[in-house]
């Protein structure tokens, strides 16, 4: 039934079917509250779709993701007040010093697999959490910042209701751009090098080089996320890119489904609306999220979308 | 000028030497099968050609440049591919895709290109996979056009193993154990097409148990035993051979 679709439509059918969710969903929300939540999901959402480009497709793990948030974020606060930056000019600077700073990280612990690289992702996000932390000059330690408000041409983005579409459309763009990148020749040789690594080597795969590619490129992901998040919270504090944000990050991921986009943005919003809908279970929460995490992990490994996915297309083949 | 050349190539683990200095050279154009008993060093030999392992001591010359320990991206690049006799085959990927892998090397990869989809990438994607369609077909898996390669057989496997490596253009083809598993159907398929590539002037290198398939498609054979050359010649030399005899059957009394 959908291979008689045309191939452009058929790649983009989860980028279809997600920009009809954003453009239907304001009729379900009632408040600025509501709005604050899913523009929250949203940038989560722009996260986990990059980290999942790093974890899903090529098979490397990262529990440091938050700090590259973080760093998007705190170099949007830092240049838009500090210094009177411009608010693109200021995201791009944050994407531009992330990326770098990914490229400088990847190269040596790339050559790290499995749980080792999940101890060295880990220890950067710490480092970056504790500079920021400590550095109060600059970045109002504790306490935090704010950024300016996101003024783009003239148009400054103040009502909640300009943030959702501002978000949505920066979620949509994240997609498109992924959906592209995964198939792609570069997306096929990320595939590879998590499928076989030897059997994408011996075609002329420079695994170690795409590896570090992607790191960087979802690492550049969570910093533009991050820039917008300073644009849209009141205060920019370092409890947004500690470690268990990180984990968050790779929760909603693995819970939405691994190598799945649309899995990414599920997972993200799921995951960002729970603590909301429990709120009355505070303390629970962490308990909440390891309960499906290793429900996840038991009963669908492949995570929700794809399950579902999976049990949609054996029903339509009997 | 030989287009593969080994002299007094070594290769120890701790203390066990898996392979002894041994030479041989290898001419372009032609079908190579080294054989042995099992343990005799085989696969370590075509690890050590194809990078996967470095040399302890001795070169291994191809194309008239040294390559011992190059990295196996590297020799891709140098025009050298190979198959391996435990798969490694992208399971999370369809078949198709496995094969446009092998055509890394010859696509447009820039990163821009990519995210945007321009025009050009969207084009060449498609000319690519007609490509390696047609790949799937010289090798006898048309019908797997639109499979997922989780969902294709050992045996299809084996020959879509072989698809890749031929989509990266190779001047030097290494098959490890390509009839390996195969029933005798499945390994006739596999002799058409290994015939078929030499015929195309690709150098083919094959290990083999099969006895059958090497004396019928080499040209020339190398026998291994314990890491060094035991002889080496025409099928019919090696089949009249003594010491392969021996080796192979045992002496007597």
């Amino acid at each position: 039934m959908t291979s008689m679709l045309p191939p452009a439509l058929q790649r983009h059918r989860g980028l279809i079917v997600l920009a009809a969710v954003i453009a239907v969903l304001p009729l379900a929300l009632r408040n600025d509250y509501h709005y604050d939540v899913v523009i929250n999901a949203g940038l989560n959402a722009i996260v986990v779709v990059g980290l999942n480009l790093l974890i899903g497709y090529a098979g490397q793990i990262s529990l440091g993701h938050a700090a590259f948030f973080g760093l998007g974020a705190y170099a949007s606060a830092i240049l838009t007040t500090t210094y009177g930056w411009p608010a693109l000019g200021a995201m791009a600077a944050g994407i531009a010093v992330v990326g770098i700073l990914a490229y400088v990280i990847a190269r040596p612990i790339l050559r790290l697999k499995g749980h080792y690289l999940a101890m060295a992702t880990l220890g950067i996000g710490v480092i970056i959490s504790i500079v920021l932390n400590t550095e109060a000059q600059v970045t109002g330690g504790p306490d935090g910042m704010s950024a300016a408000p996101f003024t783009v041409l003239g148009y400054t983005f103040a009502s909640e209701q300009s943030w959702y579409w501002l978000v949505g459309g920066a979620l949509l763009l994240t997609v498109w751009l992924s959906t592209n990148l995964i198939d792609s020749p570069i997306g096929r040789a990320l595939r590879a090098l998590h499928g076989a690594e030897i059997g994408a080597r011996v075609v002329g795969i420079d695994t170690t080089r795409y590896k570090v590619l992607i790191f960087v490129i979802s690492a550049m992901f969570a910093s533009f996320a991050g820039s917008l998040f300073a644009h849209h919270t009141p205060t920019v504090t370092p409890s947004i890119l500690g470690f268990i944000k990180s984990v968050e990050f790779v929760v909603m991921a693995v819970f939405g489904g691994m190598a799945s986009v649309m899995g990414s943005v599920v997972g993200a919003v799921i995951m960002t609306l729970l603590p909301n809908a429990l709120a009355a279970f505070e303390d629970f929460e962490p308990i909440i999220l390891g309960g499906i995490m290793m429900g996840t992990m038991i009963f669908m490994p492949k995570g929700l979308v794809p399950t579902i996915a999976k049990l949609l297309r054996r029903k339509e083949t009997p | 000028m030989s287009l593969l050349k080994v002299t007094n190539l070594t290769k120890s683990f701790g203390g066990v030497s898996a392979i002894r200095d041994l030479s041989f050279t290898i001419e372009a154009g032609t079908i190579h099968s080294i054989i042995g008993p099992n343990g005799a060093g085989k696969t370590t030999l075509f690890n050590l050609i194809t990078g996967v392992y470095t040399p302890s001591s001795g070169s291994v010359r191809f194309n008239d440049r040294e390559v011992g320990g190059v990295e196996p991206h590297k020799l891709a690049e140098l025009g050298m591919n190979r198959t391996f006799q435990n798969l490694q085959i992208f399971h999370n990927m369809s078949a198709v895709e496995n094969v446009m892998v092998g055509a890394h090397l010859h696509l447009q990869k820039g990163l821009l290109h990519s995210m945007l989809r321009l025009p050009s990438l969207a084009r060449s994607e498609r000319e690519t996979r007609e490509q390696c369609w047609e790949l799937m077909d010289f090798v006898g898996l048309a019908q797997y056009r639109h499979t997922e390669a989780s969902a294709m057989s050992y045996g299809a496997l084996k020959r879509l193993e072989i698809a890749r490596a031929l989509a990266a253009k190779p001047k030097l083809l290494l098959l490890d154990e390509p009839a390996a598993g195969l029933n005798d159907t499945e390994t006739r398929e596999v002799d058409e097409v290994i015939k078929r590539i030499a015929a195309q002037g690709i150098t083919v290198v094959l290990v083999e148990h099969d006895m059958k398939m090497v004396m019928g498609i080499s040209d020339h054979i190398l026998v291994l035993d314990y890491g060094a050359k035991l002889a080496e010649g025409t099928p019919a030399q090696i089949r009249s051979n003594p010491d392969v005899i021996a080796a192979y059957l045992g002496t007597v009394g």
